[in-house]
């Protein structure tokens, strides 16, 4: 099992403020990992790196069986070698219908004449079909997105990344402002992704982060605090001090 | 195959009903005109008239492509009538030479020893550009005694120019209020630079005579004017159709997210600059074309024409008949020149306040300014958007 994200040493510094600090993680494919931590532990600034949205002053992010590095690469490039990305803040097109959005992310040809010319499949209206059950907007295809509830927009969200059918998913604390039981079906999207896949999720609630069962990662101040078991990274003396002593 | 391709145009006429009024509306309008147009022989339409509103459908057609590049992709362009101006000079330099060329050849015929090539040239050089104190013919008009190759110049040196002011702007990320203070400043520098007398294209006297069609001598105006009307009629009508199209399907859902959010649509992994890049330099043609039949109509094009001002009336014509609806941008823009043309030419009568007398002509821009403020606070969806009540009550 090699590495499918290798991020090593990496650091950002904002205006003097250190806000990632010599991080190297590890992610394999498949595998589900919970990156948590306390506000401002840089969990998101981790991902703006590893999507080129940030780039960071010194270590390295390295992609794929080949090591390629991502560093050099524009954020649409990442995006097409299978990095797809849902924001902590739901970010979807509100002006546009549920099913536009989707159609939009999903896996096909990016170049503006290819998409001018492009026209639906009966393979992709399936995909969409699907997706949109998976979750739970089979219903609201043709509905505005800006129209949807906060908690299906994060699903929209991430019906968005599931069309895109990268090889990393980031997810940027997936159940935040959901009931408990669309949290549940939110685990178990997450869960059957990361099947054949490599997940990342950040997530702020333990026991959503219990439900996922899987490795987990803790940043403090920018860097690894431990690694491990849910379990195992709760027993941490240095853990249980900085995050869950408070 | 071919059924195929019907199934698909009819799907998108359905899906588009107002393509169909559209093209309804403006089957009707060239009617009417032609009907009542003197070159018809009914005379109720002067042919001046006639010209006028074909120019408005020119005028139209830019703010169509104006729409395309604003509202439905964000790029608040404030230099898409500098592409028109040079689409009208392009096309002038022709109709000038071959004009100048027939007049020269004509009046040398009389003379004992038959004129040489050369002299020929040079008579027609001495002619244009006689009034900028030159005789010689500038290395640009190399191609104007060819109307193919003129023709080509149309859509080539503004897409040209689109193209790699484009690639430069978005590729360094330049958005927003940034991106049209360099358009301004593009279509500023361009004007500024055809002002002068020696740029080969006459300076401040611009190019003069463009409705004498070179070849059609013989054609009364009234009858050029009918044509040039159904030209620009023409036009208007596929380039909405094009437009249309072009808006409705993926790629306009794609351009529409860049509008509402280019940073998101980047993470989908669209290249974000090259959609930018395709819809600047084809909007930027499509506008050049409409000026190419213009200008023809006008008679005359001079550098004023490109001035940064005219740039901000079309952004005022579609922000007034409302953005993001292709025919918001066609009433915009046939409403306010029309309306524009009438109280600057006298058509209006003053209004006498006793202590103070308005003046339209003085006062149409005051109007005009309170009118564009009036509807973006107030209909911020434009004339446009009084269509949607309309739809919504059916
Ligand atoms: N673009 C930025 N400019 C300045 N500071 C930033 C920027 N992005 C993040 N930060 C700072 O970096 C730290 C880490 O932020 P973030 O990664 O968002 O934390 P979290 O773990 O809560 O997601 C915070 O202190 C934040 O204020
Ligand atoms: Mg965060």
């Amino acid at each position: 099992m090699t590495a499918l994200l290798e991020v090593s040493g990496v650091s950002v510094t904002f205006d003097g403020f250190r806000a990632i600090n010599n991080l190297s993680i590890s992610i394999a494919e498949p595998e589900l990992r919970a990156v948590i931590g306390p506000n401002g532990a840089g969990k998101t600034t981790f991902m703006d790196i590893v999507t080129g949205k940030t780039r960071p002053d010194k270590g390295k992010v390295l992609w794929g069986e080949r090591s390629v590095s991502l560093l050099g690469m524009s954020e649409s490039e990442i995006a097409r070698v299978g990095i797809g990305r849902k924001f902590q803040k739901p970010t979807v097109f509100e002006e546009q219908s549920v099913g536009d959005n989707l159609a939009m992310a999903l896996r096909n040809r990016r170049e503006p004449f290819r998409v001018l010319f492009y026209r639906r499949s009966d393979a992709d209206t399936a995909r969409i079909r699907e997706i949109a059950e998976e979750i739970g907007l089979a219903d609201d295809l043709p509905r505005r997105a800006g129209d949807l509830s906060h908690g299906q927009k994060q699903w929209l969200e991430i019906g968005m990344l599931l069309a895109q059918d990268p090889r990393l998913l980031l997810v940027d604390e997936p159940a935040a402002g959901m009931t408990p039981a669309e949290r549940e079906h939110t685990t178990d999207i997450l869960k059957r992704a990361a099947r054949t896949r490599a997940v990342v999720v950040i997530e702020h609630d333990m026991e959503f982060v219990r439900r996922l069962d899987c490795r987990v990662t803790v940043l403090h101040e920018g860097s690894v605090l431990a690694e491990g078991s849910l379990d195992h990274v709760t027993q941490n003396q240095q853990v249980i001090d900085v995050y869950l002593g408070r | 195959m071919a059924r195929s391709m019907n199934a698909r145009r009819t799907r998108f006429l359905a899906e588009n009903p107002s393509v169909l009024w559209f093209l309804a509306g403006l089957s009707c309008f060239v009617i009417a005109v032609t009907v009542l147009a003197e070159g018809s022989g009914v005379s109720i339409l002067s042919t001046s008239m006639v010209k006028v509103l074909g120019m408005t459908l020119c005028l139209c057609l830019v703010a169509v492509a104006m729409d395309v590049v604003w509202g439905y992709c964000g790029i608040l362009s404030l230099g898409h009538f500098a592409f028109f101006g040079l689409g009208g000079y392009a096309i002038g330099m022709w109709l000038m030479y071959a004009r100048t060329q027939g007049i020269i050849v004509e009046s040398l015929s009389q003379a004992l020893i038959p004129p040489t090539p050369t002299e020929i040239k040079d008579a027609i050089a001495t002619q244009i550009f006689g009034v900028v104190g030159s005789n010689e013919l500038p290395l640009i008009w190399g191609f104007a005694d060819s109307l193919t190759l003129q023709l080509l110049m149309v859509v080539l040196v503004p897409g040209l120019l689109a193209l790699v002011f484009g690639w430069l702007a978005f590729r360094s990320r330049v958005t927003g209020v940034y991106l049209s203070i360099l358009t301004q400043a593009m279509t500023l520098a361009l004007s500024l630079y055809l002002f002068q007398n020696d740029t080969g294209l006459r300076g401040n006297n611009g190019l003069s005579g463009l409705q004498n069609i070179p070849g059609l001598e013989a054609w009364p105006q009234s009858t050029l004017a009918l044509w040039f009307f159904w030209a620009s009629a023409l036009a208007l009508g596929v380039g909405y159709v094009l437009f249309a199209w072009l808006v409705s399907g993926k790629f306009g859902s794609v351009i529409r997210a860049v509008r509402d959010n280019e940073a998101r649509v980047r993470f989908l992994g669209y290249h974000v600059e090259s959609y930018k890049l395709v819809v600047f330099t084809l909007t930027a043609v499509v506008s050049a074309l409409a000026g190419a039949l213009y200008y023809p109509q006008a008679g005359i094009i001079n550098p004023a024409e490109i001035a940064p001002i005219a740039s901000i009336y079309l952004a005022v014509w579609v922000a007034i008949g409302g953005r993001g609806r292709l025919y918001g941008a066609v009433i915009g823009a046939a409403v306010v020149s029309l309306a524009s043309s009438w109280f600057t030419g006298g058509g209006a009568p003053d209004i006498e306040l006793g202590f103070y007398r308005i003046n339209w002509t003085d006062w149409w821009l005051v109007l005009l300014g309170f009118g564009f403020v009036a509807v973006t606070l107030f209909f911020p969806r434009g004339i446009g958007g009084l269509f949607d009540y309309l739809v919504r009550k059916s």
